[in-house]
C-alpha cells in the first residue's frame, strides 16, 4: 500500500504529522549498513473521532517495553490516558521508516520523535479548540484526554466535527522538561501484559491464515557445502507435498507440520562439503593469522571470547502470502524494513510491493536482524501459490542464525609510580569495536580493532562488543591493581576522572558494601565500570568457588542513563541483563568443528537457570537533567569482568577466556546440573 | 497397520473433537488443530519448559507428550486458566511482578507456578527455585517470577 492511500483510508478526526529530520541526521549513518533516513515524515499519529489516539512506529517490541514506553512518551504530552493511546509499531505499510530496533535507540531517538508528534497534536487541539470556542489559547487546559477553557469542555474527537484535519508540523514544539513528567519517569505497568499472561497474544510463531501450508528447508549438512544431486520422488509421493528446488536451495511445502517433516527426511541430496578453516578449538589463533595488521603481541596479554548463540525463545518464524506480485510477510525481526529491502532484492521486485509485519516477538537481543524465515516462507510461498508458514527449529535456529562473534583481544598497559595509568595499549581481533575506547585518563594510548576472517556467520549480539573489551579491560585493570598492590575500587577512582563513571562506581560500591568486605576462604568480590552508548555501568559481584565450582552468590549493579523512562521496566533490564550476562561469562560457548554446530541444542548448550541466579539488587541513578539514553544493552557489559575478578579474589587464579567455567579453575570444574 | 487416533481430548474443562495421530506430540495437536497457540515451543526436548501445561494437575512437557497418552486426562492450557476474563492468582502475581519481558516462556512458567502451589502451598524460595528450574526465561526475569510465585502464595493464605 502506499502511503498516501494509506492517508486516505485513516478515519475522521486529526492527523498530526511530524516533519523533522534532524533527529536522525545526528543519530544514523555512522555505522554497517546503516542508510540514512530518507526526507520525509517520520512520526505520525491519529486522533479519532471517538478519542483514541493512534501512534506509528516502526520499533519492533521484543520484550524491552518499547510499546510501553513509546505510550508513556504520548500520555505524557498529549496529556491523556494510557489506555487511550493504541501504538501501530513495525508494519512497513503502516509506519514510518525506521532502521531497526536496534543499537538502544528507541528511547534516545524514537522516544523524542514520538514526544514531539504528540506534544504537535496538543497544539493542533488547542487551535481547534481556540478557534471552535472563540477563547484565547492559554486558557485552554488539556488534562485526563480532555480540553477545557472556562465552561468549555469537549473530548479530543469532539473538536473537529467529523472533519477529517491533516497537519504537518515542524518539530520545533517544547517537550516537557523531566523534572515535570507526570506519566513518563513513572512505572507504568506493560501495556499488554494481560495478552502475555493469558496467552492471547500471537506471536508470528502462532499466526495462521486460511488455506496456508507448512514449509521446511532442506539445510545442508555442514556450512558451504552444495548440492550435487538430490532425489525427491518418494517426498513427493506423500500427500500435498510439493518440493521447491532452486540452485542449493531446497524446500517442501505440506498440508502441516508432520508431513513437511516426513517429506524433508525422505529427501535424498547429495551434498559436496568444504574444507573446515577452522574450529572453536583453534579459531584465535585463525582470528590472528588471518588479520592483515596483526600486532607481535610482545608484551601484552591475550584473553579470548567464545562464539555464543543469542537464544531468543520464540525461534525464528515467518508467514509469507502473495497476491499476484505483491507479498505480505509477518515474521519476527528487529528491522522490518530491512527485511523487506532483501526481499524485494531476492525477488526483484518494488519495496512498494512488500508489506512487513512484525507482531511483538519472543526476543531478539541483537540477533533477528535479518529476514532468514522471511524469504523461506515468501520462497516457498511463491512457488505453492499458497500462503506459508515457515517455523524454524531450536536446532535450526542454533545453526542458521548467526552468534556472537569469537574474539581474541591482546591487552598492555603501564603505571606511574602513582598508580595512574601511563600507557596502555588494546588490539581487538574480530570482536568489534563497541566500548572499544577506555573510560579512564591515559595520556598514552593505542586501540585497535583488526579486521579478519570468522568461520562462523556472526552479527550483533546484545551490547555487541562491549561486553568481549569490557570484560578485558576491566579484568586487565584489575591485574594492573593487584600488581600496584592497590585496591581495585581505589585504583578505578584514581584513574577515571569523568563525574559520571564516577557516580555509577561509587554507587555500586556503597550498596555492595565494598569498602567492608570480609574475605572468608572460598569467597571472593570483585568490581567494574564503563560506558558504552550514552549510559553507564559498575557492577560489584560476589562469587564462592568450591571444588572449582563457581556459584555467584550477590550482584549489584548501578546504572545510569540519564533521565528514567520507566524505573520498574529499567530494572527489569537490569536485572534480566545480570541473569542473561552469567550465562557469557560462565558457561556458554559454541563448539564448532568440520562446518558444523556442535553444540545446537539445549540440551547442548546450558543457559543460565533459576538455580544459577545471584541475589541481584540495581541501583538506578535517574539524571533528570540528562537525555533519556537506551538500557537494553549497556547493563550486560560490566558483569563478565566483576565475576572474574571475584574468582581471582577467591582463588588467586586470573581467568582470561570467556566463558570462566566450567573447567578452566584448577581442582574441578562446574558440574552442569541436569535440567528438570 | 491402521495408526491409532485420537478422536477426543479434556481440554480446559470442555470434551473437544479433533483427529489426530497418537503418536503426534501433545503440543503439536494443542497449536496446529486447536490453535490453542498460548502454549509454547521453545526447545523439542523438554529442556525449557515453554511447552508446559497440566495434566490432572501435574505441570507436564507437551512436546514430550504423544497425545496417545492423554486422553481421557484433564489438560488445562494458559487459556483454561482465566475462564470468563477473572485472572489466576498466579496471573495477576506475575502481572503485579512484572515478571516478563517477551513473555515467550510466561504461559509455561504460570502453570508451571500453578502446579507447584498445588503440592507446595507455601514454597521456600529453595522449593521455588528447584521446582521451576526446568524453565529457562532466555529475558531473565528468574527473581521477579520466584517473587510473583511467593505473592501467590501469600494471596491464596489470605483467600
Amino acid at each position: 500500500m502506499k502511503r498516501r492511500d494509506f492517508f486516505a483510508v485513516m478515519g475522521g478526526g486529526v492527523v498530526v504529522m511530524l516533519a523533522d529530520d534532524d533527529i536522525y541526521a545526528q543519530e544514523t549513518g555512522g555505522r554497517g549498513r546503516a542508510r540514512a533516513v530518507p526526507q520525509e515524515l517520520n512520526a505520525w499519529l491519529h486522533i479519532g473521532e471517538t478519542g483514541l489516539v493512534t501512534v506509528y512506529s516502526g520499533k519492533v517490541e521484543v520484550g524491552q517495553n518499547a510499546r510501553t514506553s513509546l505510550t508513556q512518551a504520548v500520555a505524557e504530552e498529549l496529556h491523556t490516558p494510557v489506555a487511550s493511546i493504541s501504538m501501530v509499531m513495525a508494519d512497513t505499510d503502516l509506519t514510518p521508516y525506521d532502521n531497526g530496533t536496534v543499537g538502544s535507540q528507541t528511547t534516545p531517538q524514537m522516544w523524542p520523535v514520538i514526544r514531539r508528534a504528540a506534544a504537535a497534536a496538543r497544539e493542533t487541539l488547542i487551535d481547534l479548540a481556540s478557534q471552535k470556542w472563540m477563547v484565547e489559547r492559554a486558557s485552554i487546559r488539556i488534562e485526563g484526554g480532555k480540553v477545557a477553557a472556562g465552561s468549555h469542555s469537549a473530548g479530543f474527537g469532539e473538536l473537529t466535527n467529523g472533519q477529517k484535519l491533516t497537519r504537518t508540523i515542524a518539530a520545533t514544539v517544547a517537550l516537557a522538561p523531566a523534572a515535570e513528567w507526570k506519566v513518563a519517569g513513572t512505572s507504568v505497568a506493560k501495556v499488554n501484559g494481560r495478552e502475555i499472561v493469558t496467552g492471547a497474544h500471537k506471536y508470528t510463531y502462532d499466526t495462521k491464515l486460511p488455506g496456508m501450508l507448512y514449509g521446511k528447508v532442506l539445510y545442508p549438512p555442514s556450512f558451504g557445502a552444495t548440492l550435487v544431486s538430490l532425489e525427491s520422488s518418494a517426498a513427493e509421493a506423500l500427500p500435498g507435498v510439493k518440493v521447491v528446488r532452486d540452485g542449493d536451495f531446497v524446500g517442501v511445502t505440506a498440508p502441516d507440520p508432520f508431513t513437511a517433516e516426513q517429506a524433508v527426511a525422505a529427501l535424498k541430496a547429495e551434498w559436496k562439503p568444504v574444507v573446515a578453516e577452522a574450529s572453536s578449538k583453534d579459531v584465535y589463533s585463525y582470528f590472528k593469522k588471518n588479520s592483515r595488521d596483526a600486532s607481535d603481541g610482545a608484551g601484552l596479554t591475550a584473553y579470548t571470547v567464545a562464539y555464543i548463540a543469542h537464544v531468543p525463545l520464540e525461534p525464528r518464524s515467518a508467514l509469507a502470502q502473495w497476491k499476484d506480485d505483491s507479498l505480505t510477510v509477518w515474521t519476527g525481526s528487529q528491522r522490518p524494513f530491512g527485511v523487506r529491502g532483501e526481499l524485494a532484492q531476492h525477488f526483484n521486485i518494488a519495496e512498494e510491493e512488500i508489506r512487513v509485519i512484525v507482531p511483538d516477538t519472543g526476543s531478539g537481543y541483537g540477533g533477528k536482524h535479518n529476514g532468514e524465515a522471511a524469504y523461506e516462507a515468501a520462497r516457498l510461498s511463491k512457488a505453492a501459490g499458497k500462503p506459508v508458514k515457515r517455523n524454524w527449529t531450536r536446532e535450526e535456529e542454533m545453526t542458521w542464525a548467526y552468534f556472537r562473534p569469537g574474539g581474541l583481544i591482546e591487552v598492555g598497559g603501564k603505571l606511574n609510580p602513582d598508580g595512574t595509568l601511563a600507557e596502555w595499549e588494546f588490539h581487538n581481533y574480530n570482536s568489534g569495536p563497541s566500548a572499544l575506547q577506555t573510560p579512564y585518563d591515559v595520556a598514552r594510548k593505542k586501540e585497535q580493532l583488526h579486521q579478519t576472517k570468522t568461520p562462523l556467520r556472526q552479527g550483533s549480539y546484545r551490547g555487541l562488543a562491549g561486553t568481549a573489551n569490557h570484560f578485558v579491560r576491566e579484568s586487565y585493570m584489575d591485574e594492573l591493581a593487584q600488581a600496584a598492590r592497590i585496591d581495585p575500587l581505589e585504583f578505578r577512582l584514581r584513574n577515571a576522572s569523568e563525574p559520571r563513571l564516577r557516580a555509577v562506581l561509587q554507587a555500586a560500591a556503597d550498596k555492595f558494601g565494598w569498602k567492608n568486605r570480609k574475605k572468608t576462604p572460598g569467597r571472593g568480590f570483585g568490581i567494574s565500570v564503563g560506558k558504552e552508548k550514552g549510559s553507564y555501568v559498575s557492577n560489584c559481584a560476589e562469587v564462592s568457588v568450591i571444588n572449582g565450582a563457581v556459584k555467584v552468590i550477590r550482584v549489584v549493579e548501578a546504572f545510569e542513563c540519564g533521565a528514567v523512562v520507566n524505573p520498574e521496566h529499567l530494572k527489569n533490564q537490569v536485572e534480566g541483563a545480570v541473569a542473561m550476562g552469567i550465562g557469557g561469562a560462565l558457561f556458554e560457548q559454541i563448539d564448532f568443528a568440520g562446518n558444523q554446530i556442535l553444540t545446537n541444542r539445549l540440551s547442548r548448550y546450558r543457559v543460565p537457570r533459576f538455580a544459577d541466579m545471584p541475589v541481584i539488587e540495581s541501583v538506578l541513578l535517574d539524571r533528570k537533567d540528562l537525555a533519556s539514553a537506551g538500557a537494553g544493552e549497556t547493563p550486560i557489559m560490566g558483569l563478565a569482568p566483576a565475576i572474574g575478578n571475584a574468582i581471582f579474589d577467591a582463588t588467586g587464579q586470573r581467568l582470561r577466556s570467556l566463558p570462566m567455567a566450567p573447567g578452566k579453575l584448577t581442582g574441578g570444574s562446574t558440574p552442569i546440573p541436569p535440567a528438570e | 497397520m491402521t495408526m491409532a487416533r485420537v478422536t477426543e481430548l479434556n481440554i480446559n474443562g470442555a470434551n473437544l473433537r479433533l483427529d489426530a495421530d497418537s503418536s503426534r506430540t501433545l503440543l503439536s495437536v494443542l497449536r496446529g488443530d486447536l490453535d490453542l497457540t498460548g502454549t509454547k515451543y521453545g526447545c523439542g526436548e523438554g529442556q525449557c519448559a515453554a511447552c508446559t501445561v497440566l495434566i490432572d494437575g501435574t505441570p507436564t512437557k507437551s512436546c514430550l507428550t504423544k497425545v496417545g497418552t492423554v486422553a481421557g486426562k484433564r489438560i488445562v492450557t494458559i487459556e483454561g486458566l482465566a475462564p470468563a476474563g477473572k485472572l489466576h492468582p498466579v496471573q495477576e502475581a506475575f502481572l503485579e511482578a512484572d515478571a516478563m519481558q517477551c513473555g515467550w516462556c510466561t504461559p509455561g512458567m504460570i502453570l508451571g507456578a500453578v502446579g507447584l502451589l498445588q503440592g507446595t502451598p507455601h514454597p521456600t524460595e529453595a522449593d521455588i527455585v528447584s521446582g521451576m528450574n526446568g524453565h529457562i526465561c532466555r529475558c531473565g526475569t528468574y527473581s521477579r517470577v520466584v517473587q510473583a510465585i511467593q505473592a501467590a502464595a501469600k494471596k491464596a493464605v489470605r483467600a
